[in-house]
């Protein structure tokens, strides 16, 4: 274990692109925060350069920071954080890069050319929380089927009524206690219970 | 040989794996499209298993979501269990208000548990793979070994598949009075019958020369595309978390770590299916020796659950209630490799965001490139390989 420790990574990394925040969450974890339109120029940084070689992506996945409450650090905000956990083989160290993504325009850059495991990595993001990897070669939904709407993950997912006529409701009741939304099947009427109780 | 060498320039023909397919292991379908007996792509179709997990996991509380790890992968769900709540504490010991020891004898108790897992999942992983090339007895023979393990934990928990045991601050009960010696009984015995095993395939030359030089994989390769654990070993890479990034009681053990070193003689190659189905067995091999050292290491049981070396539970009902803000990653070594948590908390009894990435995901992000080019009747022996449990993907 002789790698680069994070404050040396974080200094690399803010040699190429100024913007690039370090931040520490509330309970002290640390992590780099870049632009999404600098994080191609970073992340081939951090995988090509010969003390930093980050070889293995160990995890990309994100969050819905809807309901998050902020800090000073990290203010409360709607946006999709994108989470690239990355380590080296050849050296044995660690960073984590997180890039927010605004809820609206919901667009990072694929980083699929530099580590092959994104491409199913990035599916999968893009499935469950809905972030568009420009540049992925086949960005399709991999685990929720092609026609499913919204994307389960987000803090404002509304569940589906019903999928191709199988009904989502429990006694005519959302799953999550969301009101009754225009044209949800009727509930069936529950059977009035009889004096005895239950037969 | 690559496809375009030996394209054979004919119709070309669209098959469909699966999704209910026995070499599959689980609900995977994978679209085959074959040239003559050449497969030209080959892609798989997941979803059939999506269970959302994910999303279960930050709609109840912290300790709710052990029950739903063991589905996560229930071929080793000890291992998945002690995943989740190794991450769980790791979250907690961010902050010294919430700071969790675990008692050594339930640190004794997880390793023993986790390492019997580990081997009845190999077990099925290299009988499975074994059957799925046509020898059929083998497998019969590991999933013999496999019921005692399955006995074993059904007296320690009451459950053979998915055992809810391994808690955050501990395991759910303590070993009973019988437990040490009924294991160091049948490791004895299971010993004896690898032998039997290797001799009746590990040793044979057809499926010796079948694995050879099948869907090679270069160290740099499988870094690059993200495999793990005995897939990452077999390709030659020396890398076990229990021995780099040692959590639990793993430090103090010394873990020894095989990986490929061209098995199969002059006719494979180093991270070929024949490395990574040896680096299983010697993985088996390891485990056992692990669960005779930690047999030794066992404190006696001490009358309260929660004394810090004869004890099995840590008391964290308060802390679970108020975990720290913030997140954590914590990634740790299950059968199928690494099993990583990444776990947003924002200070309440619920978490915020549970994500699990397991080793078969990213095994399967592999399979479209290393399947071109190869005999279709060698498809499920590479899928074999790879030991990619269904559950595990789609979760």
């Amino acid at each position: 274990m002789n790698g680069m420790t994070f404050e040396a990574i974080a200094a690399r990394i803010a040699q190429v692109c100024d913007e690039a925040m370090v931040v520490r969450s509330e309970n002290g974890q640390p992590f780099v925060r870049v632009p999404a339109a600098a994080l191609p120029r970073v992340a081939a940084l951090l995988r090509r350069d010969p003390a930093l070689l980050c070889d293995a992506l160990m995890d990309l996945t994100g969050y819905d920071r809807l309901k998050y409450p902020g800090n000073e650090a990290s203010p409360a905000n709607d946006a999709i954080a994108v989470v690239y956990l990355l380590f080296s083989q050849q050296h044995h160290h660690r960073v984590m890069l997180e890039v927010q993504a605004p809820r609206a325009l919901c667009s990072v850059p694929t980083v699929s050319g530099l580590w092959p495991a994104a491409l199913y990595f990035e599916r999968e993001v893009f499935d469950l929380l809905g972030v568009q990897f420009v540049g992925h070669p086949s960005l399709e939904r991999i685990l929720c089927p092609d026609d499913w709407v919204g994307h389960p993950l987000r803090k404002d997912y509304l569940y589906p009524a019903q999928y191709h006529g199988v009904p989502h409701l429990r006694e005519g009741q959302h799953f999550d206690g969301a009101p009754r939304r225009q044209g949800d099947p009727e509930p069936t009427p529950t059977p009035a219970p009889t004096k005895k109780g239950h037969p | 040989m690559t496809i375009e060498a030996i394209t054979l320039g004919g119709e070309r023909m669209q098959l469909n794996m699966g999704p209910h397919h026995p070499a599959t292991h689980g609900v995977l379908r994978i679209r085959v499209e074959s040239d003559g007996e050449i497969v030209s792509s080959c892609i798989p179709d997941h979803g059939y298993l999506h269970r959302s997990i994910e999303k279960i996991g930050e709609c109840i509380e912290w300790p709710m979501f052990v029950p739903y790890t063991d589905r996560v992968d229930y071929v080793c769900a000890m291992n998945a269990n002690l995943a989740y709540c190794v991450a769980v504490e790791k979250l907690l010991n961010t902050d010294p208000a919430t700071a969790v020891v675990v008692p050594r004898r339930a640190e004794c108790i997880r390793v023993l548990v986790a390492e019997l897992n580990r081997i009845s999942s190999h077990l099925i992983a290299v009988g499975a793979m074994a059957m799925d090339v046509g020898a059929y007895t083998p497998f019969l023979h590991g999933i013999a070994q496999r019921e005692h393990v399955n006995d074993i934990f059904e007296k320690l928990c009451g459950q053979r598949l998915t055992y809810n045991y391994v808690t955050v601050g501990g395991v759910a009960f303590d070993l009973h009075e019988t437990a040490s010696e009924e294991i160091a009984s049948f490791l004895d015995q299971f010993e004896k019958e690898m032998v039997r095993f290797n001799k009746l395939i590990t040793t044979n030359t057809i499926f010796r020369d079948r694995c050879a030089n099948l869907a090679v994989v270069t160290a740099a390769e499988a870094i690059a595309w993200g495999l793990v654990g005995p897939n990452l070993r077999g390709s030659g890479v020396d890398w076990d978390l229990r021995r780099d990034e040692p959590y639990g009681l793993y430090g103090e053990l010394g873990v020894r770590v095989p990986k490929g070193e061209r098995y199969a003689g002059r006719k494979g190659a180093v991270g070929d299916c024949y490395d990574r189905y040896i680096v299983r067995l010697l993985e088996i091999q390891e485990s056992v020796r692990l669960c005779r050292e930690v047999l030794k290491l066992l404190p006696p049981a001490a009358g309260k659950a929660n004394d810090p070396i004869g004890g099995h539970q840590a008391d964290v009902s308060k802390v679970l209630k108020r975990p720290p803000k913030g997140f954590v990653h914590c990634r740790t070594e299950a059968p199928r490799g690494e099993m990583g948590y990444f776990l947003v908390s924002d200070g309440t009894k619920v978490p915020y965001r549970v994500r699990v990435r397991t080793g078969s995901f990213s095994a399967a992000g592999i399979f479209h490139k290393v399947m071109r080019g190869i005999f279709l009747a060698d498809v499920v022996a590479v899928i074999g390989s790879f030991d990619v449990v269904v559950p595990e993907i789609d979760r």
